[in-house]
C-alpha cells in the first residue's frame, strides 16, 4: 500500500505572542514545527505501511526551509519526501493550495491513500484536505479517529462527529483527514535520524508539477486578507480584589439573580 | 505581475509600514522598506499605513467569475441529521436575512435529506423566502459526494452571491468540495459577516494563528462567496408563523446520487457530563488548575450550578480533561448564560470560543490576565481558595 502524507510546517502558535506596544504578532524566536495534527497523519501512514507493506511518501508545500519538516518526517520513518516550492505559489489560499498539492500528487501518481491532519494550527480552516480530494475527484473520509479495516480495495473507518461517530466505508484510493484520538505518534529512531540527514528531498517547482499559472498563488486564489487586527476587549468588568471570602460574597451577591 | 511593490521614489523612509506589519516581514534598510516575502502574507496592513504616500502597492491580477453582476441572493445550506434540521441552520438564517436585507435580495435555503419535505416550512418561518428541497433515500446520511454535486448544480443554475454553511464536521467537508467544483473562495469559521453594499462583497472576519489575531477576508471577484460559521456564533432567527415563502422540490437523476463512500452505522455517544455546547452554566479550567485531580473542584461548583465543566486548550493538551470539553477556536464555541473561567489566562484562541456568553466571571491570580478584559465580574486570587468558597456560598443560597 502506497501512502502519501501531506504535512505543513507552521509556527508554533502556542508560542506566538502579541507585542502589547505595537499590537503586532511577535514571531521572532518562535519555532517552526510540523503541524501537530499532521503528526497523527504521519503515524497512521507508518502503521499502515508496517501492516500492509508499501511505502510512505511525505509531501509539503512551502518555502525552502520547510525542508526541515520533511526531514523530521523521514526521521520518523517516512520513505521519501517531496517539497513543492516556488515563489509563484505566494499568496495561495486554500483553493490554490489544494490545486498545487493535487498537481504534485498527480505527478507522484502511484498511491492508494492520502492522509492529512484534520487542520493546520496557523489557519485552522480544515479545507485543504477535502479540497485535495475534490480536485483529484477521489472519495474522502474526514475526522477519522480509527481505521477499522482495509480489504478488497475498500477502507472502513470511524469518523468523529459532533454527536459521536459514524462508521463509513469508502473505495480506494481515498483521502483521510485524521484527528488526535487516532494514535500516539512515535519518536524518531536513531536509524531514522541518520536517514533524515542523508535523504535527498525532491524539490518541485510550478513547472515540474505542470501547474496552470492562473490556478496557483495569488492568481489562483479567490480569497485574500483585507486587513488584520487584534481583537478588542468588549467591556471592562467589575473586579473584586482583596480578602477571598469577602470577594466571593460580593461576587455571589452580584450574580445570584442569574443562577437558580 | 501580481505581488507587492515598493515605489522607492514615493517612500519617505518614515517606517510606518514596518510598525504596521503584523507579521514582522518588513525591515528598514537604508531608510527603505525591504519585504521578506516568506513572512509576508500580503495582508495590506502596510498599504493602509502608507496610504498618505502611496509608496506600497499590492497588485492582484486574479480571475473573475463571468457575469458576476448576475449573481443575486443569499443562500443557507440547511443541514439535517436524522431528519432534524440542525439548529445552527436557524442561526445562519438570522444572519442571511440581515445580509439579504442590506443587499435588497432574497434568502433561499437548500435542504437535502430523506423524508424532510415537511421541514421546509420551518425554514420559511425563520426567514427564508424560498426553499429548494431535494428528498431522496440516498441523502438520508450526509455524504460528501452527492451533497456537493447537488449543491454545486443548484448554485450553477440559480447563481446566489453568498452561500452560508454550518461549520459542522460534515458541513465543512461538503462545502470544501463545492468550493473546488465551482473554483470559488471559501472562508472557514467566520465570527463576523457583513456586506459592502456598493460593491456587494462579503466582509468575512475570522480568527487566525490560533486566535491571536483576527483577519477580514474578501473574495471580491468570485461568486458565490462561500463562508462557514460555527454553532452558537450567530443569534438564532426568530420564528414568524405568518411569513410566506415558496418551496420547490427539485428532482435529480440517478447519477447525482452516486457515492463511493457509504455510512454503515451512526453512533451517538452519551457522555456522563452535560454537553458543553448546550449547557446554561459552564465552569472552565485552564493551565493554573495544575492537574487532572484539581478539576474535581470545578465539577463540584458545576454540580451546584447545574452546569457543565469546560477547559482551555492548555488543560486539554496537558491531558487533564478530554478534548470534548475544550472551549475555543480548536474546540467548541459556547454561549451559556454564565461562564466561569478558573485559572484561564484568556488567550484569544479561548476567548473566541466563549466571549459571546451572557455573563462571564473570571478567577485568576494575575490581575493583568486578558480574561479580565472580557469578564463582567472577576476575582483576583487563587483558584484553589476561591472556587471552594464559591461552591460553598452557592450551596448556601441555592
Amino acid at each position: 500500500m502506497n501512502i502519501i502524507v501531506c504535512i505543513k510546517q507552521v509556527p508554533d502558535t502556542s508560542e506566538v505572542r502579541i507585542d502589547p506596544s505595537t499590537n503586532n504578532l511577535v514571531r521572532d524566536g518562535v519555532k517552526s514545527i510540523i503541524n501537530p495534527f499532521d503528526m497523527y497523519a504521519i503515524e497512521e501512514g507508518l502503521r499502515l505501511k508496517e501492516k500492509f507493506g508499501g511505502k510512505v511518501m511525505v509531501l509539503s508545500m512551502g518555502p525552502p526551509q520547510a525542508e526541515a519538516a520533511l526531514r523530521e518526517a523521514v526521521s520518523l520513518g517516512c520513505d521519501e519526501a517531496v517539497l513543492v516550492s516556488d515563489r509563484a505559489f505566494a499568496g495561495s489560499d486554500t483553493l490554490a493550495t489544494s490545486y498545487t498539492l493535487s498537481k504534485a500528487i498527480e505527478k507522484i501518481k502511484d498511491y492508494d491513500m492520502i492522509i492529512c491532519g484534520k487542520q493546520a494550527i496557523d489557519g485552522d480552516t480544515a479545507q485543504v484536505g477535502p479540497g485535495i480530494a475534490a480536485t483529484l475527484d477521489i472519495p474522502q473520509i474526514n475526522y477519522v479517529r480509527k481505521i477499522e479495516e482495509i480489504k478488497d480495495g475498500a477502507i472502513t473507518a470511524e469518523r468523529a462527529t459532533e454527536e459521536g461517530y459514524e462508521v463509513v466505508q469508502s473505495s480506494l484510493p481515498c483521502l483521510l483527514t485524521v484527528v488526535k484520538e487516532i494514535n500516539n505518534p512515535r519518536l524518531p529512531s536513531l536509524k531514522g535520524k541518520m536517514k533524515a540527514k542523508s535523504v535527498v528531498i525532491q524539490t518541485w517547482n510550478a513547472t515540474d508539477i505542470a501547474a496552470e499559472e492562473s490556478r496557483i498563488g495569488f492568481k489562483g486564489s479567490p480569497t485574500w486578507v483585507l486587513n488584520i487586527f487584534t481583537p478588542q476587549a468588549k467591556h471592562e468588568g467589575k473586579i473584586f480584589e482583596g480578602e477571598a471570602q469577602q470577594a466571593v460574597d460580593q461576587l455571589v451577591e452580584s450574580i445570584k439573580g442569574l443562577v437558580h | 505581475m501580481s505581488g507587492i511593490t515598493v515605489y522607492q521614489d514615493k517612500c519617505t523612509g518614515c517606517a510606518l509600514c514596518e510598525k504596521a506589519c503584523p507579521f514582522d516581514a518588513i525591515t528598514m534598510v537604508d531608510k527603505k522598506p525591504v519585504i521578506d516575502l516568506d513572512k509576508c502574507s500580503l495582508c495590506s496592513s502596510c498599504v493602509e499605513a502608507c496610504r498618505k504616500f502611496g509608496a506600497i502597492e499590492i497588485i492582484r491580477t486574479t480571475t473573475q467569475t463571468p457575469d458576476i453582476e448576475k449573481y443575486k441572493g443569499v443562500w443557507v445550506l440547511a443541514l439535517q441529521r436524522k431528519g432534524v434540521v440542525q439548529s445552527v441552520t436557524y442561526e445562519l438564517l438570522g444572519k442571511a436575512r440581515e445580509l439579504a436585507d442590506k443587499l435588497k435580495v432574497s434568502v433561499s435555503c437548500v435542504l437535502l435529506g430523506h423524508n424532510i419535505k415537511d421541514k421546509a416550512q420551518d425554514l420559511i418561518y425563520r426567514g427564508a423566502d424560498k426553499v429548494y428541497v431535494v428528498d431522496d433515500p440516498k441523502l438520508e446520511h450526509l455524504l460528501e459526494e452527492p451533497y456537493a454535486r447537488i449543491v454545486s448544480n443548484l448554485i450553477r443554475k440559480h447563481r446566489p452571491e453568498i452561500v452560508l454553511c454550518p461549520a459542522t464536521s460534515i458541513g465543512r467537508s461538503v462545502i470544501s468540495r463545492v468550493a473546488v467544483q465551482l473554483r470559488v473562495g471559501l472562508t472557514a469559521d467566520c465570527t463576523g459577516l457583513d456586506v459592502n453594499t456598493d460593491e456587494r462583497y462579503l466582509l468575512q472576519t475570522r480568527p487566525a494563528f490560533g486566535g491571536s489575531i483576527m483577519a477580514t477576508i474578501l473574495s471580491k471577484h468570485h461568486r458565490p462567496q462561500l463562508a462557514t460559521v460555527r454553532h452558537k456564533v450567530m443569534k438564532e432567527a426568530a420564528v414568524d408563523p405568518n411569513r410566506k415563502g415558496e418551496i420547490e422540490v427539485v428532482e435529480f437523476d440517478k447519477s447525482f446520487f452516486i457515492s463511493r463512500t457509504k455510512v454503515l452505522k451512526v453512533v451517538d455517544e452519551v457522555t456522563s457530563t452535560v454537553n458543553i455546547a448546550e449547557a446554561n452554566v459552564i465552569v472552565s479550567g485552564g493551565r493554573a488548575m495544575g492537574g487532572a485531580a484539581n478539576f474535581k473542584l470545578l465539577e463540584d461548583l458545576a454540580k451546584v450550578l447545574n452546569g457543565a465543566v469546560g477547559a482551555s486548550r492548555a488543560a486539554v493538551d496537558e491531558g487533564w480533561i478530554p478534548y470534548s470539553h475544550q472551549v475555543g477556536q480548536t474546540g467548541k464555541t459556547v454561549c451559556p448564560k454564565l461562564y466561569i473561567a478558573c485559572g484561564i489566562s484568556g488567550q484569544i484562541q479561548h476567548l473566541v470560543g466563549m466571549q459571546s456568553s451572557d455573563t462571564i466571571i473570571a478567577i485568576n491570580r494575575d490581575p493583568s490576565a486578558p480574561i479580565f478584559k472580557v469578564a463582567n465580574y472577576g476575582i483576583v486570587g487563587d483558584v484553589f481558595e476561591i472556587v471552594p468558597l464559591l461552591t460553598k456560598r452557592f450551596q448556601e443560597i441555592l
